[in-house]
């Protein structure tokens, strides 16, 4: 049993980038408050340049899980959420400490986030007969059309921690590979996830994460010419113009969530290939 | 004597142009204002004076779509919509040559193009479409998805009625009414199908077509009475686009510009790699998106594929674009022309080698001469820009995966072409390059069926196919406003 | 023999050649012939085809109905085509079978047509189903008989069953016998060879055993002379003439009746392998009934309306 007056070792918050936890390069850190107002952490408050190191470790890593079979990806997802479930304890806990969520509430929530990878898992293999297509077109040629990731996501997420795993989860699933950008107290269960994702079977780079400033990052996401898609679901909606025009400088494709758990989403950051073949003797 | 061929000119007499067009709002013909003539660019004569669409008239054309929506199209099944549809592609079909004729007039492509391509695949195109009008719900968007109201659509100049079509059957199909803004130079066949609504009895104002210039494309897509935005053109209007609805929740559906590549490999079939070759940037001038300017070629087979290309790029009949044995017509404007003949300059500048096979070609008209550049590499700016002309650039590589990465090395992401008799390697490389429309042992191959449209700067969305009908129905996943 | 330098004879370096040919992708090739078939010809191009068409017309009986009065009427049909009108041309050649040969030749000669040749089916055409030393005595036939082409055909089966140095040796074998006295045509039968491949690998195989033209079909079986076909040999000849320096001829036959065919063949021969082939020495079709057109149709751009059949001669 542990002793009461034991003192208790606490995590240092970091970046989860291209599979390691480096510190922010800015050495800034922000922080933390429960609800009463305790301190709780200092999570790294994530530079324009963390940001760039991610979208490179993305760019690198990209290729490789879009080419893992489907299958394998969504093993990999599934694992994510065995994963979940060991440290559900933790997340809830931090979810309900760094929010005016109630403990019973951040447990629920931390089930659907497990649910929805189970959920989102399963579309790997199916995307493409789901929104693929043979077309009869007219002459001697076989043609069919098929989903390919779209390449490196930018997502937020600032509040709900579903949300968070929502928008991670269906850029992730095709085959991009993602920079997650977390704003305030959600950097805490975030940054305990990305514990999760480390110990998934997950290929460093696949899913990066950076806690700080929506505010500040937001901008440098938009106008990245090496970022593909960018979901801005958790951008207050009279600061989403300017990342639009920054965005078109790319044309990214930019996606506002509509609330609903359809696999709408998961297509918004993917392309549809159509290939043309002869067929002849 | 040898064989040359006699002039055999497809009748122009069929085609009644009058002297002066108006705007098609609400069914029928407004005279705009002021006028702009447009003319045959294979002979710079005036076919007729066009409406310059104003504001007002913009007003009135979205006012008449948003009334045809809500009072009459939005209130019609969808198999009463598909039957008007059917309509207008069985009097396009009695009426192919006329438009045929027109298009090649007002265009300056072949008519063995127009009248064998285009204006065929504008049939199909709403014959196809009219049959998706009833069965939305099957079309895996969901149950009963929604139109968005006013659809706001701007086309080039390249292909005036098959990009109307590409536009208007889905649009229709899907119930959205819609507000067509034609090319400047190229309206006149937009104006014979607004006769072909009427003849179809199409209700007033689900289709109205104002015609014009830039600043009248710009006042459609800022109009708040529009509700999704399609647009063919160029990548660069097209993020103006992308940036003008920013801050709307209008959605946009964006084909834009492309430097597709070509590859052959070194077991391609090769004399049907070299007609594709041909085809794929000599096709309507090179006036194509996707068209393949960037020729691809494994070193090992480079000689024998040029000097191939070169003996046939000798037999590309140049000249009268309706003159049923041409096969490169005139270029479509003078800007045009001048934007082809400045980025050639660029190429000869930058150190490549200039080839174009013996052409007379008339003092009248826009003409440019079929060419290819050899010894170019990335850094050449002809292997990087959009030239939109008959201007083909080669380029070599050694293994299978440069030639995919230099394919890929580009903001476009329109088309591509592979060239291989071995299965395998085609789908390899299907799946490495990253481009919206893949042609394999072919090129430059469009249908109704098939999904068409771009990866990165090449545009948002697709249209055709089963994945078209996404771009004019609220699906949750568009690119664009809100 | 050197076979251009190209192969050594053997087997084995034949099918190193042939192997090294680049497929054909069907519906490439179908297209590209399709397209070349809209071409629109008219006015003096077509009055200039039309008689160009004629003077290439391997006029053909190949019946087992054949007489000696038929073939001489015949042969008065290929000197004077048009008996009223003395300005069309002669055309390219009879073709019969052995036995006619000199029935032909004698009856030519004594008509005025000692320029038109006589060109004999041989080794055991249609069918090829013979052996050697039979092929051989029946093109010694025929050229003794005063054949100055040989129409031989390829053993199908051998090809087919991949035997292509046999099929080799005897094309080889029959242009021995013919020396310098025939010209060699070698029929492929394309209708039974199916795939554009197979007509180009034959394509390369006849050239390089010798053979003079290459010719596309019996006329027994269809498909024959389609025009894919024929741009897949022309292209063959084109490329081989950029290798050797020589010049091989084409002989579509069978399929090709009236004069919208026989123009579509002269716009392939002359967008593929180029006007140099636009000659009876490169370029023959093999018909019958297609003359007739041709001379109807020469008859309506005189006269200026559409002609009858009761206004050509039958034979």
């Amino acid at each position: 049993m542990v002793a009461t007056n034991r003192i208790e070792v606490k995590k240092t918050y970091k970046l989860f980038i291209n599979g390691a936890f480096p510190r922010s390069e800015s050495g800034r850190v922000f922080e933390v408050h429960s609800k009463k107002g305790e301190f709780i952490a200092n999570p790294c408050l994530a530079s324009r340049k963390d940001l760039r190191d991610s979208v490179t470790a993305a760019r690198a890593a990209q290729h490789g899980w879009a080419k893992a079979t489907a299958y394998n990806r969504g093993q990999i997802l599934y694992r994510i959420a065995e994963m979940l479930e060991g440290r559900a304890e933790q997340c809830a806990a931090e979810i309900s400490t760094t929010t005016a969520i109630t403990p019973l509430k951040a447990q629920s929530m931390v089930s659907e986030a497990i649910d929805r990878w189970v959920w989102y898992a399963g579309w790997s293999d199916k995307l493409s007969a789901v929104t693929g297509a043979t077309n009869p077109v007219a002459g001697p040629y076989y043609n069919f059309t098929i989903p390919e990731p779209l390449g490196v996501v930018v997502v937020t997420a600032s509040d709900s921690f579903i949300d968070f795993i929502d928008a991670i989860a269906a850029a992730v699933v095709s085959g991009n590979s993602v920079i997650a950008l977390v704003d305030g107290g959600l950097s805490v269960p975030a940054m305990t996830f990305a514990e999760v994702l480390a110990t998934s079977d997950l290929p460093a780079g696949v899913i990066n994460i950076l806690t700080g400033s929506l505010d500040e990052l937001a901008p440098w996401a938009a106008s990245h010419m090496d970022v593909d898609g960018f979901d801005i679901s958790a951008i207050s909606k009279k600061k989403r113009a300017e990342l639009k025009v920054a965005g078109a400088e790319n044309l990214k494709r930019i996606y506002i969530a509509d609330g609903k758990l359809t696999p709408s989403r998961i297509l918004a950051f993917m392309e549809q290939k159509t290939v043309w073949h002869t067929i002849g003797v | 004597m040898t064989f040359e061929y006699a002039p055999a000119l497809e009748p122009r007499a069929i085609v009644t142009i009058k002297p002066k067009y108006g705007h098609f709002i609400n069914g029928s013909f407004v005279s705009g204002k002021r006028h702009f003539p447009t003319i045959n660019p294979a002979t710079e004569e005036i076919l007729s004076h066009l409406s310059l669409g104003s504001a007002s008239d913009i007003d009135k054309a979205v006012a008449a779509a948003q009334k045809a929506y809500t009072k009459t199209w939005s209130k019609l099944s969808g198999k009463e919509r598909g039957k008007y549809l059917y309509r207008i592609a069985r009097i396009l079909q009695e009426r192919a040559r006329e438009f045929a004729v027109l298009e090649t007039l007002d265009n300056g492509k072949p008519i063995r193009e127009t009248r064998d391509i285009d204006i065929p695949l504008v049939a199909a195109h709403f014959f196809y479409h009219a049959g998706w009008a009833d069965k939305l719900d099957y079309a895996g968007l969901g149950h009963s998805p929604q139109p968005y109201g006013v659809a706001g659509q701007i086309i080039p100049w390249n292909f005036p009625l098959l990009m109307l079509a590409w536009k208007v059957a889905p649009a229709l199909a899907t119930g959205n009414t819609v507000v067509l803004k034609p090319a400047e130079t190229t309206s006149l066949t937009a104006l014979l199908f607004a006769e072909v609504c009427q003849q179809a009895e199409l209700p007033d104002g689900v289709v109205n077509i104002v015609t014009g210039d830039g600043s009248t494309g710009a006042t459609l897509v800022n109009h708040p009475g529009v509700h999704k935005i399609a647009f063919t053109g160029s990548t660069e209007v097209g993020k103006k686009i992308a940036r003008a609805i920013a801050a709307t929740d209008k959605k946009a559906t964006l084909e834009l510009g492309g430097k597709g590549a070509n590859i052959v490999f070194d077991d391609a079939p090769v004399d049907e790699a070299v007609e594709g070759i041909v085809n794929g940037i000599f096709f309507n001038q090179g006036h194509v998106c996707c068209a393949g300017s960037r020729l691809i070629l494994q070193e090992s087979i480079a000689e024998e594929i040029i000097e191939k290309l070169k003996v046939r790029m000798a037999k590309i009949r140049v000249g009268d674009p309706l003159d049923k044995n041409t096969d490169l017509g005139a270029i479509n404007s003078r800007e045009q022309l001048t934007k082809i003949q400045e980025l050639a300059a660029i190429g000869d500048a930058e150190g490549a080698q200039r080839w174009s096979p013996q052409c007379n070609l008339s003092d009248k008209g826009y003409w440019f001469a079929p060419t290819i550049f050899t010894g170019v590499t990335q850094a050449h700016r002809i292997a990087q820009e959009e030239i939109f002309g008959p201007v083909l650039s080669v380029l070599t590589f050694r293994t299978p995966q440069e030639g995919i990465d230099k394919a890929n090395n580009t903001p476009f992401g329109l088309s591509a072409g592979i060239w291989s008799e071995k299965g395998s390697r085609t789908l390899w490389a299907s799946q490495q390059l990253r481009a919206g429309v893949i042609w394999a042992n072919t090129f430059n191959k469009f249908d109704p069926t098939s999904p068409f449209g771009g990866y990165k700067e090449s545009g948002w969305g697709r249209e055709g196919g089963k994945h078209g009908l996404a771009a004019y129905l609220k699906t949750g996943r568009e690119s664009g406003g809100k | 023999m050197s076979f251009y330098g190209l192969v050594d004879g053997s087997e084995k370096s034949l099918l190193n050649f042939l192997n090294q040919l680049s497929g054909v992708d069907q519906v490439g090739a179908e297209s590209r012939a399709a397209m070349l078939a809209t071409r629109s010809i008219k006015t003096t191009s077509k009055r200039w085809a039309i008689d160009t068409a004629i003077s290439m017309v391997d006029l053909t009986t190949l019946e087992g109905a054949d007489t000696p009065g038929k073939v001489k009427a015949l042969c008065s049909k290929a000197v004077r085509p048009d008996p009223t009108d003395s300005t069309v041309p002669s055309v390219g050649a009879i073709c019969v079978y052995n036995d006619m040969v000199s029935i032909a030749r004698t009856h030519l000669d004594s008509i005025g047509g000692e320029k038109v040749p006589v060109a004999a089916v041989s080794t055991a055409f249609p069918s090829g189903r013979a052996s050697m030393d039979v092929k051989i005595r029946d093109t010694q036939d025929a050229i003794d008989a005063g054949a100055a082409e040989i129409d031989m055909v390829i053993d199908r089966g051998a090809f087919l069953s991949g035997k292509l140095g046999l099929v080799f040796d005897e094309i080889v074998k029959i242009r021995q016998v013919c020396g310098e006295k025939a010209h060699l045509k070698v029929i492929f039968e394309t209708g039974e060879l199916v795939t554009y491949d197979n007509v180009r690998k034959a394509s390369y195989l006849a050239m390089l055993a010798g053979a003079d033209f290459i010719k596309t079909s019996t006329g027994k079986v269809a498909p024959a002379a389609t025009p894919p076909v024929v741009l897949v040999m022309l292209e063959a000849v084109r490329d081989f003439y950029s290798l050797t320096g020589r010049r091989i001829g084409v002989k579509p036959a069978g399929g090709i009746r009236t004069t919208k065919d026989a123009i579509k063949q002269l716009v392939l021969v002359n967008e593929t392998a180029g006007p140099e082939w636009l000659t009876p020495e490169l370029f023959r079709i093999g018909a019958s009934a297609l003359l007739n057109d041709l001379l109807m149709q020469r008859m309506k751009m005189d006269d200026g309306y559409y002609a009858s059949p009761n206004y050509v001669t039958i034979d």
